[in-house]
C-alpha cells in the first residue's frame, strides 16, 4: 500500500446540547480547525467526504446541506452514511487512488432528534421495528449473550465505565469526565438488563474532521504525519437473530486484515494505545477479545490486571472513549483523531508516553454489525 | 434585556473594540456578566416532525410466512439447500450462499431462549409497557434466532428456558399475530 498519512485533525467540544450552533456551524468549525492544524489551505484539499445520517439531521441527502461548510464548494464531494471510521476509510481509498488529499468530516446533533425513534429505524420494518427494538435494548441482548457465553460479569463492565470516565478528566473535548466507583455504576438506574445508566454512553452533539494526505502532500503539511499502516472493515448479517452476538466475527476479520497489512503479529506487544468504540461498557472487553488482544472470555480481566489502564502496557481509551462523549457517526472519527494526537505526542494530560503504534476502531449498525479497524504509526 | 452594569450607559451601543474615538469600551467584568446572562438565554429553535407514510410490499416469501401466522397459527421457516441453514423469518435467498431458497419448513411453536433482556425504560414505539423482555428464540427446527417479546414470568426468564408462541385472537398477517412468547 502506498504511504498515506493523516496530517490534520479537529474535534468540537462534545456536549449534551450545543444550543447556539447548527450542524452546519459544527462542520465549518472542524473543517477550519483541521486545515489550521495541518497548516494547509482549501486549495490543498482535492476532495471531501462528509459523514452524516438523514434521520439524525432530519433531512434527506443530509450530506448536501454541509458541502459548503466542509470547504467543498468547487470540489469533488462524496458521502458515507455510517460511522466516521468508514468515511475515513473511503477518504483513504481516494488518496490511494490518486488524490493528493481528502478532508473527511463527520457531524451529528443527537439533541435535535429522538435517538430512540431514530435507532428503532435501523431495524427491519416488517419483522423487528414494530417490536420497539432500538440501540440500547438490542445492545442489552448482546451484553446478555456475552455474559452467558463466558461468565463475564456486570462488575467487569462497571470497571470499564470507571476507567473511561476517569480518563475523560484529561480530555478537554469530553462531555462526561466523572469520578466513579464500581458501586456507583452497579447502583445506577437499570435501563435494559444488564445495561444500567452508567454503562451507557451519552447522546452528544459534535463534529470531527481529519485530513488524509499522500506522501507528497504530507511534506507540505506542518504536522508530524501519522501514517496509515493498515485499515480494514467487515460486516456481519443484518438480522439480529442471524448473528452470534457473543462472537464478533466481523471485527475479528477486520482486525486480522488490518494487522496483517501493518505487519503486526503480536498485537498486545506491538500496539501501544487503543481507541475503540465503547458505546456501552460491555463493548470494551468484547471488542478487545475479537481484536485478538486476549482470548475470548478474558476481556474482563484486562483492567483488573492493569493492562488497559493509563498506567498499563496498552492503555485503552485514554480519551475517555465513547462512554464519555458520543456524537453518533462522529465518535469513530474521534477515535482516529485521538490516536493521531497520541502518535504526535500532542495528547496533553492524556498522552501515553512514547506511543508509536495506535489502533483506532469504529462500529456501524446494531451491536457492531460492522467494524472498521485502523492501525496508525508515528513512524514511516 | 442585557443586564445593566454600573458605569455602562444602556443607551450607548454595546461594542467591543479599541478605545478609539467615538467607540464605547467595555471591561472584562462586563464581558463576564454578559456571558453569564447569555448562558440562561434560550436560543430560538424550530420544532418540526417528519411524517412519512410507507406501504411496504412484504415480499413473496414474507406473504407466505405472515399468512401462515394469520390463517393457521403456524410458524414457517425455509432452508437453503447449499448450507442447510433454516431461516426464520424465511428469506427469498441465502445471504451466505447467494442462491435462491425454495424449501419450506414448518417450525414448532416452541423454542429455546438464547439471549434476553428485561426492558425497564418506556418510549412510545414499544408494543407493551415495561417491564417486558426481548428474547432471541431458537425455534424447534430453526438454525437462526427469532427476536420477539416475553411479557410474563420475567423472574423465571433465563437463557435456555423453553418458550411457546401465544397467538392473538384477531390476526391480520403481521409478526405481532404472535402476541408474545410465554415460558413453558
Amino acid at each position: 500500500m502506498d504511504k498515506i498519512a493523516i496530517v490534520g485533525v479537529a474535534q468540537t467540544q462534545y456536549e449534551r446540547r450545543k444550543k447556539d450552533e447548527t450542524f452546519y456551524d459544527l462542520v465549518y468549525e472542524v473543517t477550519s480547525k483541521a486545515l489550521e492544524d495541518a497548516g494547509l489551505a482549501l486549495e490543498d484539499i482535492d476532495n471531501v467526504i462528509t459523514v452524516s445520517n438523514d434521520f439524525l439531521d432530519g433531512r434527506t441527502i443530509s450530506s448536501m446541506a454541509v458541502g459548503e461548510a466542509a470547504g467543498a464548494y468547487d470540489k469533488n464531494i462524496s458521502t458515507v452514511e455510517g460511522d466516521g471510521t468508514f468515511g475515513a476509510f473511503y477518504g483513504a481509498m481516494r488518496v490511494l487512488g490518486g488524490f493528493r488529499s481528502t478532508l473527511v468530516v463527520a457531524h451529528s446533533k443527537g439533541s435535535e432528534g429522538d435517538i430512540r425513534c431514530i435507532t428503532n429505524g435501523m431495524f427491519d420494518p416488517i419483522y423487528q421495528r414494530c417490536l420497539g427494538l432500538e440501540a440500547v435494548s438490542a445492545s442489552a441482548l448482546q451484553a446478555n449473550a456475552y455474559m452467558d457465553r463466558y461468565g463475564v460479569t456486570e462488575t467487569d463492565f462497571a470497571r470499564v465505565s470507571v476507567k473511561n470516565h476517569g480518563n475523560a478528566k484529561n480530555n478537554p473535548f469530553a462531555q462526561l469526565p466523572l469520578d466513579l466507583t464500581v458501586d456507583d455504576v452497579m447502583g445506577s438506574q437499570k435501563i435494559a438488563d444488564p445495561i444500567k445508566r452508567l454503562d451507557c454512553s451519552p447522546v452528544s452533539d459534535g463534529a470531527a474532521a481529519v485530513i488524509i494526505a499522500s506522501e507528497g502532500m504530507a511534506k507540505k503539511a506542518r504536522t508530524k504525519p501519522v501514517w496509515i499502516r493498515g485499515v480494514a472493515h467487515c460486516a456481519e448479517e443484518y438480522f439480529l437473530g442471524d448473528r452470534d452476538l457473543a462472537d464478533p466475527k466481523s471485527l475479528r476479520a477486520a482486525a486480522q486484515k488490518a494487522f496483517r497489512m501493518a505487519g503486526i503479529e503480536r498485537p498486545l506487544e506491538q500496539v501501544d494505545v487503543v481507541e475503540l468504540y465503547d458505546a456501552f461498557s460491555y463493548m470494551e472487553p468484547l471488542w478487545l477479545e475479537a481484536m485478538g488482544f486476549c482470548d475470548p472470555g478474558e476481556g474482563g480481566t484486562l483492567i483488573e490486571k492493569g493492562v488497559t489502564t493509563m498506567a498499563g502496557k496498552m492503555p485503552v481509551n485514554p480519551s475517555g472513549g465513547v462512554l464519555s462523549a458520543h456524537a453518533l457517526l462522529v465518535a469513530g472519527l474521534a477515535r482516529i483523531a485521538e490516536a493521531v494526537l497520541q502518535l504526535r505526542g500532542d495528547a496533553g494530560a492524556r498522552q501515553v508516553q512514547g506511543a508509536r503504534t495506535a489502533l483506532a476502531h469504529g462500529i456501524n449498525g446494531p451491536c457492531g454489525q460492522s467494524h472498521c479497524v485502523w492501525i496508525l504509526s508515528g513512524e514511516k | 434585556m442585557p443586564p445593566s452594569v454600573e458605569g455602562f450607559p444602556r443607551e450607548k451601543p454595546f461594542c467591543c473594540g479599541s478605545r478609539g474615538e467615538g467607540k464605547t469600551s467595555i471591561t472584562l467584568v462586563e464581558v463576564r456578566i454578559m456571558a453569564a446572562w447569555l448562558e440562561g438565554v434560550e436560543g430560538l429553535t424550530l420544532k418540526g416532525q417528519i411524517r412519512v407514510p410507507y406501504t411496504w410490499w412484504v415480499g413473496e416469501v414474507g406473504s407466505r410466512f405472515l399468512m401462515a401466522l394469520r390463517d393457521e397459527c403456524k410458524i414457517l421457516g425455509n432452508r437453503c439447500k447449499v448450507c442447510n441453514t433454516v431461516y426464520v423469518p424465511p428469506r427469498k435467498n441465502c445471504g451466505r450462499c447467494f442462491v435462491n431458497i425454495d424449501a419450506w419448513v414448518e417450525l414448532g411453536r416452541e423454542g429455546v431462549v438464547t439471549a434476553h433482556t428485561i426492558v425497564r425504560f418506556e418510549y412510545p414505539l414499544q408494543p407493551v409497557k415495561p417491564p417486558f423482555a426481548y428474547a432471541v428464540i431458537k425455534l424447534d427446527g430453526a438454525d437462526v434466532g427469532l427476536v420477539h417479546i416475553v411479557k410474563k414470568d420475567l423472574e423465571r426468564l433465563r437463557n435456555g428456558v423453553r418458550v411457546r408462541a401465544v397467538f392473538k385472537e384477531q390476526r391480520t398477517g403481521h409478526i405481532l399475530d404472535i402476541d408474545s412468547f410465554q415460558i413453558v
